[in-house]
């Protein structure tokens, strides 16, 4: 059971739930944009680094338009950094997916394929949400999530057909990430109730048309989809790897050690 | 090609009259070897250095202090890999390859800008280098959207719109952290302390201890000496700086009445030849990173090409 939140208690429990819903969002686009930062200077060509870098820059975007959202949503005075950098982690709600080690090109790249056809067909459902702001953002992000996609298919596609090596290390990066596709698709009580009360998507009915999309480009790739066994969860009510604390601990180093300074 | 010399001198003369007309020498124009090897070393140099010049500022990606100045970084840093590439393209025209670029700069046997071999130890550097290098580097590189070769000074005309705005991307910063609490203006001071007399240097050193210079100001490659454009920096920055409230580390530095300029203190030249010849604080450091990235990505690399050549293959035999 997951510790309770530190809630604003004058917020109506709909309310509530837009602003966990948007939260969700916001943190799984800046944990992730957090992690694909770090490839900076380190790629394997100076092209691929531009093209990370600027994944990395679409989802920093989308948490900050996602989180400034539920900030003002809250109405309890927190803006987009207020949420990022002084929140401790079982606050966060992001997969655990974006939180894991970036590993090597392979593995990147997997989870840059996994999780662009993820939101390309969450936020694509989104964009139909009855909140504005929310199909707004949501119809932004989708371009984005799609050459995501598009980019990471292509690099699993060249790296399953290249050589020895880079077939073994795309099918390790994608054995690591799978159990934690599971996730993807669980609904947590706050989507469910974002779904029921119109704007919120259940990830649930994503999962067959990802399942549909991942299939195609594995078999172009000529790599195997691993096993369904092990299906760790959490991420979405606040339990998390041990890796988030130091992700946070790099994200929020200048806030913690300056508190109230601006920037 | 088999010139005679009576060609190559028709020639030469040919090409000192054109530039000296302002006019701009394409890839596929004659020109004198040394012309050639001239620009090939000036360009991927300058190539090198937005390449290693990611370093430092990736340095603080993850620990930005918000998420706008998150993205800001991110995109500065993005921007100086675009002008490495658009710089090695511009080298290519000349006859040199990526690889063999590749190789003069992991090898030590080309160079790349001293300045990146400082560290960046505080958030303020991140504010000091864009104030401080990208106002060097345009103070620089105006002047080079005007040199005769074309390729280049296209380049620079394009990299010189987005330099001005990191220029004032990190004088931004910098006004923050220096009209901020006293722990953000002691660590602007800091920065200021340490990248000053680096920036200053950036010019190189005075034109009549510069081996290249004149010839170059002759081929119109380079356009202002080094002074001068130093002195362009010095006048701008100075004013600036006092609008920070911030202090040079320079107690010789004042306005010269005459002149109409600012006189610096002495240089110290040896700390900068220190520097060049592989022994400044971060030399090494830049180089075995830049060495890492590219052993690590090796399998990347292969594995593209492998299935390029796979491809072709595949549609060679469907063909058949
Ligand atoms: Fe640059
Ligand atoms: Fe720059």
């Amino acid at each position: 059971m997951a510790v309770a939140a530190l809630k604003n208690d004058t917020l109506s429990p709909d309310r509530q739930v837009l602003f966990d819903y948007a939260v969700m969002l916001g943190d799984t686009a800046l944990i992730h944009g957090q992690r694909l930062s770090e490839w900076t200077s380190h790629a394997p060509t100076v092209e691929l680094d531009i093209a990370l870098g600027n994944q990395a820059l679409d989802l920093i975007g989308q948490a900050r338009m996602f989180l400034e959202y539920a900030g003002k949503v809250e109405e309890a005075g927190r803006d987009e950094d207020a949420l990022a950098f002084l929140r401790d982690g079982f606050d966060f709600r992001n997969l655990l997916i974006v939180e894991l080690p970036n590993g090597d090109f392979g593995h990147t790249m997997a989870r840059q394929f996994i999780m662009g056809v993820y939101s390309s067909l969450l936020y694509e459902a989104l964009s139909a949400s009855q909140d504005d702001q929310l199909a707004g953002i949501a119809k932004k992000a989708v371009k984005e999530q799609r050459y995501h996609a598009r980019h990471g298919g292509e690099w699993l596609v060249r790296l399953g057909d290249g050589t020895e090596e880079s077939h073994a290390r795309a099918q390790r990066g994608l054995d690591e990430l799978w159990p934690y596709t599971h996730e993807l698709f669980t609904t947590d009580p706050v989507e469910s109730a974002a779904a029921e009360l119109g704007f919120g998507v259940d990830p649930s009915g994503l999962r067959a048309e990802w399942d549909g999309l991942v299939d195609d480009v594995l078999a172009r790739a000529g790599l195997s989809r691993p096993e369904d066994d092990w299906q760790p969860d959490g991420g979405k009510r606040g339990e998390h790897t041990e890796n988030l604390g130091y992700i946070l601990a790099e994200l929020q180093f200048l806030q913690r050690a300056y508190p109230g300074a601006e920037w | 090609m088999n010139e005679t010399t009576r060609d190559v001198v028709e020639l030469g003369q040919w090409f000192d009259a054109y530039v000296a007309d302002e006019k701009k020498i394409e890839p596929k124009d004659w020109m004198p070897d040394a012309y050639r090897k001239t620009l090939v070393r000036q360009i991927s140099q300058h190539a090198h250095s937005e390449v290693i010049g990611m370093q430092p500022e990736g340095n603080w990606i993850t620990r930005a202090p918000t998420l706008r100045r998150k993205a800001g970084l991110l995109a500065k840093v993005q921007d100086e890999a675009g002008h490495g590439l658009y710089l090695y393209s511009a080298a290519e025209t000349l006859g040199v390859s990526r690889g063999q670029m590749d190789d003069g700069l992991l090898s030590g046997k080309d160079k790349y800008s001293s300045i990146f071999n400082y560290p960046t130890p505080t958030w303020a550097d991140i504010g000091a280098i864009g104030w401080l290098v990208d106002g060097a580097a345009i103070t620089n590189q105006i002047p080079l959207c005007r040199c005769s070769y074309g390729p280049y000074a296209r380049a620079m005309i394009r990299v010189c719109k987005e330099e001005s705005f990191h220029q004032r991307q990190g004088y931004e910063i910098m006004l923050r952290l220096s009209h901020g609490t006293a722990e953000q203006k002691r660590m602007a001071q800091d920065a200021l302390n340490r990248w000053w007399w680096p920036a200053v240097m950036m010019f190189g050193p005075s034109d009549k201890d510069s081996a290249h210079s004149a010839q170059s100001m002759a081929w119109r490659i380079k356009r202002v000496s080094n002074d001068d454009l130093r002195q362009r920096f010095v006048d701008m920055t100075v004013k600036q700086a006092d609008y920070l409230g911030l202090t040079m580390p320079d107690p010789d530095l004042k306005w010269n009445e005459e002149r109409g300029h600012y006189d610096i203190g002495e240089i110290d030249w040896s700390d900068f030849w220190k520097v060049v010849k592989g022994n400044g604080p971060c030399n090494r450091q830049r180089l075995a990173h830049r060495q890492k990235a590219h052993d690590d990505g090796e399998w990347v690399r292969d594995a593209a090409l492998a299935h390029a050549n796979k491809r072709v293959a595949r549609a060679t035999r469907d063909a058949a």
